[in-house]
């Protein structure tokens, strides 16, 4: 997969048409019938197929309310499994329309690799786990510890800065992905394995004896995690920043799945607009009035993908924390729809 | 005779360039080096142009900044604070390291393997096959992981040498740990006066190389034959031991457990035992097969001959057989070489930071430069490919038969 995604990077420069890098990307998904979205290989509460083969998670259900939001129908897209490695290289060619896939934004790859990190879907931060019979209580105590990374990662760097700044060693081992990192830190070949904290949270949830193992306070970067497209198509990219700002509108004004249709006949003219039953934002981009509508309708909104998917009770069980509403004390907030 | 000079007298016409057999074969030429070069020089321009509808520049400048991320195991000395293009230079040693371990151990196996499978011994010929059959069968990928999941999961981890009840201990008297990690074997620290003990081992070996020369002579004269292979052996150690065991500047640094891992001494990665033991094997295999067929091209009345001459079958083997096969052997192993050099660069599979991990793989991530690291790439194989073949070639016509 990784080979022939390179492969496919290296000849869509060299043969591809000049065109197909700048076309509108709208106009191509409209007339493909589908969304391609690139997403994790497996991260359990993030994106992960269930045993139909059917994928669910925080990350995808972003995808399921961008297909609605464009063809009125959640079902319309399809999921392209892409390693750390991978994922920038097959949103640049074109094999993907847009990357979902726990992604940091930062500044090199927002300016150098010619993305556009469209807005936050989860406001997070690197941190390690420890099974408990090493004793370790900090992160500090990790010198001359063997960890586990991620390669391609903004986390391998976070890690050397880390180590490095406080004056201690470590041995990497560098894993491709998460089977693979569970299978190392499992086995004892690793002492440390570390990712975002919200992904420790997920992996932990799976292993045998989710107990024995502890994930260490100390939180060593700041991972803006987000959807991203590509530089150039500017209508794409607020497509893509508006359907999310929706999900996150929703939850503010109160829409959820369940209500949407009641909401239809609201008097608040800011739920009228963001369902499209006043006004016509949805055209200004293309795409339906009710676009909105039909996003928030896939997978309901913002605060119902998080409770669904990796909220508290899920085996994931994360707390809102920062990506609660602004409200509440969290991040998550929408620029007004009007 | 006529003929022809009629003809070229003919004026030249242009449907000449066609019709006529003599100008036919340039024309042909001609035309396909044009459509050669059309084809190229389109795919660099819609490269440049792509590039450029990216916004992207052709540069390699990277390669000088700051990588900032760290690498396990490095030959020559790396920090995140080293450039894009020392990380490069690590994976290109590291490669380098794993493709020499990798053509020498498949060598050993591959004659060992192709001269036991033409054994009269049922069995051990049989071993033999099976052993070709399962490792020319199966891709080296799934071997390469096969053997890291077997270090893995079947050796201990560090935390298992701890202990009262320690349920693993270390080998060779305490200066060997297996465990799945990798293996942590005692390293020589050259201290003052290192160089005496450099010096002798040096002479010891041009002592080596004296007494050979000596033995063959000697047998070649008188027909006795001198205990080569022991007294090298003895040469080769005993000199400089006891050169270092005067001057004591050569110490042995040997592992010793510490709060998460074994420090000290040498940690031979295990992604490097994987991956350098499934190519070996799985290239072994095919070298075997090779071996066999040099082996079976000699013709019997040799064997015969040498057995009418009184030699013992493995002397029949070693002085009369293999030295013959070797000229049919030596140009298919070439190729073999160079598929062992080009397969390791699945290294990344087990986390093995060879060229393709560093440069093709966390530096091409971390940068954006597809197109940039891809071509360094490919040259930096293309180059070590070439320089293998040579090598090998020189060697071939070393070795090929000499017309007088």
């Amino acid at each position: 997969m990784r080979h022939s995604l390179i492969l496919g990077t290296t000849l869509a420069l060299t043969l591809g048409a000049v065109s197909a890098a700048s076309a509108a990307t709208l106009d191509e998904v409209k007339a493909r019938g589908t969304l391609k979205c690139g997403s994790n290989p497996g991260l359990a509460g993030f994106a992960a197929p269930d045993a139909n083969g059917v994928w669910h998670g925080f990350d995808v259900d972003v995808c399921y309310a961008l297909a609605a939001a464009i063809f009125g129908d959640p079902a319309k897209v399809e999921f392209t499994p892409l390693s750390g490695e991978t994922r920038f290289t097959a949103l640049a060619s074109g094999e993907v329309d847009v990357l979902v896939r726990n992604s940091t934004w930062t500044f090199s790859r927002d300016v150098d690799l010619k993305l556009d990190f469209v807005g936050v879907n989860y406001y997070d931060g690197q941190g390690f786990i420890v099974s408990k019979d090493l004793g370790v209580t900090s992160a500090k105590e990790l010198d001359g510890a063997t960890v586990c990374i991620q390669t391609g990662t903004t986390t391998e760097l976070n890690l050397a800065d880390f180590f490095k700044a406080n004056g201690m060693s470590y041995q990497p081992v560098p894993i491709q992905t998460e089977a693979e990192a569970r299978q190392q830190f499992l086995a004892g070949a690793c002492d440390s394995y570390t990712t975002d904290a919200s992904g420790l949270a997920a992996v932990r949830a799976t292993y045998p004896n989710p107990e024995n193992y502890i994930i260490l306070p100390e939180i060593i970067s700041k991972e803006p995690l987000g959807p991203a497209v590509r530089h150039g198509d500017n209508q794409w990219g607020d497509i893509v920043r508006w359907t999310f700002n929706a999900l996150v509108e929703a939850e503010e004004l109160g829409v959820t799945k369940d209500n949407l249709d009641e909401m239809k006949n609201s008097d608040n003219p800011e739920i009228r607009r963001l369902l499209g039953v006043e006004g016509n934002l949805g055209g200004m981009f293309g795409l339906s009035p009710d676009w909105a509508y039909n996003a928030i309708k896939a997978n309901g909104n913002y605060g119902e993908i998080f409770a669904a998917t990796i909220g508290e009770g899920t085996p994931s069980n994360l707390a809102r924390g920062l990506n609660a509403q602004w409200k509440d004390g969290g991040l998550m907030y929408s620029p007004p729809f009007r | 005779m006529a003929i022809t000079e009629a003809h070229s007298r003919e004026p030249f016409r242009l449907g000449m360039l066609l019709y006529d057999t003599r100008y036919r074969s340039i024309t042909i030429q001609i035309i396909a080096l044009i459509a050669v070069l059309t084809f190229f020089g389109w795919i660099v321009h819609n490269t440049v142009a792509n590039l450029h509808a990216l916004g992207k520049t052709f540069d390699f400048g990277f390669l000088g900044q700051r990588a900032g991320y760290d690498i396990s195991q490095t030959l020559i000395p790396y920090t995140n604070d080293s450039t894009h293009g020392r990380a490069a230079l690590v994976g290109i040693l590291n490669t380098l390291l794993v493709a020499f371990l990798g053509c020498v151990t498949a060598t050993i196996i591959g004659v060992f393997m192709g001269v036991l499978r033409l054994s009269s011994n049922w069995l051990i010929a049989r071993l033999a096959s099976v052993y070709v059959e399962m490792f020319r069968n199966v891709p080296v990928l799934l071997w390469i992981l096969a053997l890291m999941a077997i270090i893995t999961d079947t050796l201990p981890a560090p935390s298992a040498f701890r202990g009262e009840n320690a349920s693993a201990s270390m080998l060779f008297g305490d200066t060997v740990a297996l465990t799945n990690r990798g293996a942590y074997v005692p390293w020589p620290i050259f201290g003052p006066g290192w160089q005496v003990v450099a010096g002798v081992f040096i002479l010891s070996l041009i002592a080596i190389l004296l007494f050979r020369r000596y033995a063959h002579a000697r047998q070649e004269a008188t027909g006795q034959a001198l205990p080569v292979f022991w007294i090298s052996l003895a040469l080769f150690f005993l000199p400089a031991l006891a050169a270092d065991a005067v001057v004591g500047a050569v110490t042995l640094d040997v592992p010793t457990l510490q709060r998460f891992n074994f420090e000290g001494g040498g940690l031979i990665d295990k992604s490097l035992v994987a991956l350098w033991f499934a190519l070996a094997l799985y290239t072994g295999a095919f070298i075997a097969e090779i071996v066999r067929g040099g082996i079976q091209a000699i013709s019997r009345g040799q064997s015969e001959a040498a057995g009418a001459l009184g030699l013992r079958p493995n002397r029949i083997m070693s002085l009369v057989i293999l030295p013959q096969a070797l000229r049919i052997i030596i140009p298919p192993l070439i190729s073999q070489y160079l598929n062992l050099t080009k397969n390791s660069s699945l290294a990344i599979v087990v986390g093995y930071a060879d060229v393709r991990a560093t440069l093709g793989g966390i530096t091409m991530n971390q940068t954006g430069r597809e197109l940039e690291c891809m071509l360094l790439m490919m040259g930096f194989y293309l180059l070590i490919s070439l320089a293998i073949s040579s090598l090998m070639n020189w060697y071939n016509s070393s070795i090929a038969l000499k017309e007088r």
